[in-house]
């Protein structure tokens, strides 16, 4: 069984370069309406970020990051974004997850967007908590992390 | 049985490459998936995307329009997808309480 032995070099090249992977990330999910990306590439790049994390830093340090707790919870809080979005166009009168009923703004096509922009943060939520929770589920059990 | 394995590796690829081969280019217009009507003589789903994307939602980039608008309920479902596969390795893979009282 591999033990974790701290090594100085990975871990501040981790640690430099996992911010920015968070700020593209979220370059990604909200610029996802007018260029290529969106919800699901997004929350992939975060998870990867607190994934080197983990990695890099041992289970126990990156548990004050990302609390193994909350990737079910946060999994199902961006499914029920999704859905209360849907939900919430229906309640406006309009049908499921037409956007343009929301009234987020004057301009029909910037309430559609914000309308996608909250669609995609739910799927980027869910996406980032669950394959998060995906690897700590892989990881538990074992003594040596 | 290395050797057979490289063999059906290799006629694997010749028979892709073979397939890709009848692939119409990338942006013909007159390939069977951007027809108005299809082989079976239902109307195509790409040409009317393609033609009123930006007309029925007020958006620049088609491929939004397609993943959250035409195909907002499928997007719903993957990320439900997403989510029951998280639970499902919750569950089989979190160690329960016994279990955990028999190993110590």
């Amino acid at each position: 069984m591999r033990t974790y032995r701290p090594n100085p070099i990975v871990s501040l090249v981790s640690r430099l370069v996992s911010p920015f992977i968070v700020m593209f990330a979220l370059y990604v999910i909200f610029h996802g309406h007018y260029s290529p990306g969106g919800g699901f590439q997004g929350g992939t790049l975060i998870a990867a970020a607190l994934i080197l994390i983990r990695l890099s830093e041992g289970n126990e340090a990156a548990q004050l990051q990302f609390p193994r707790s909350w990737g079910t919870p946060l999994g199902s809080l961006g499914v029920l974004i999704y859905f209360g979005t849907g939900l919430a166009t229906v309640l406006m009168g309009g049908r499921f997850l037409d956007y343009s009923v929301l009234h987020l703004s004057h301009h029909v096509s910037m309430s559609r967007s914000y309308g996608i922009l909250m669609v995609e943060i739910g799927v980027g939520l869910a996406v980032t908590a669950i394959l998060v929770s995906i690897f700590d589920n892989l990881l538990e059990g074992n003594p040596d992390v | 049985m290395k050797t057979a394995n490289y063999i059906v590796l290799l006629l694997f690829t010749g028979l892709m490459v073979y397939a890709s081969l009848g692939l119409p280019f990338r942006g013909d217009p007159n390939a069977a998936i951007h027809a108005d009507e299809s082989v079976a003589h239902s109307p195509g789903a790409a040409a009317y995307y393609i033609r009123n994307a930006k007309k029925d939602a007020h958006t620049d980039n088609m491929v939004t329009v397609i993943l959250a608008d035409y195909r907002g309920y499928d997007t719903l479902g993957e990320e439900t997808v997403i989510m029951t596969a998280g639970l499902i390795c919750f569950m089989l893979l979190r160690r329960r309480k016994e279990e955990k009282d028999e190993n110590l």
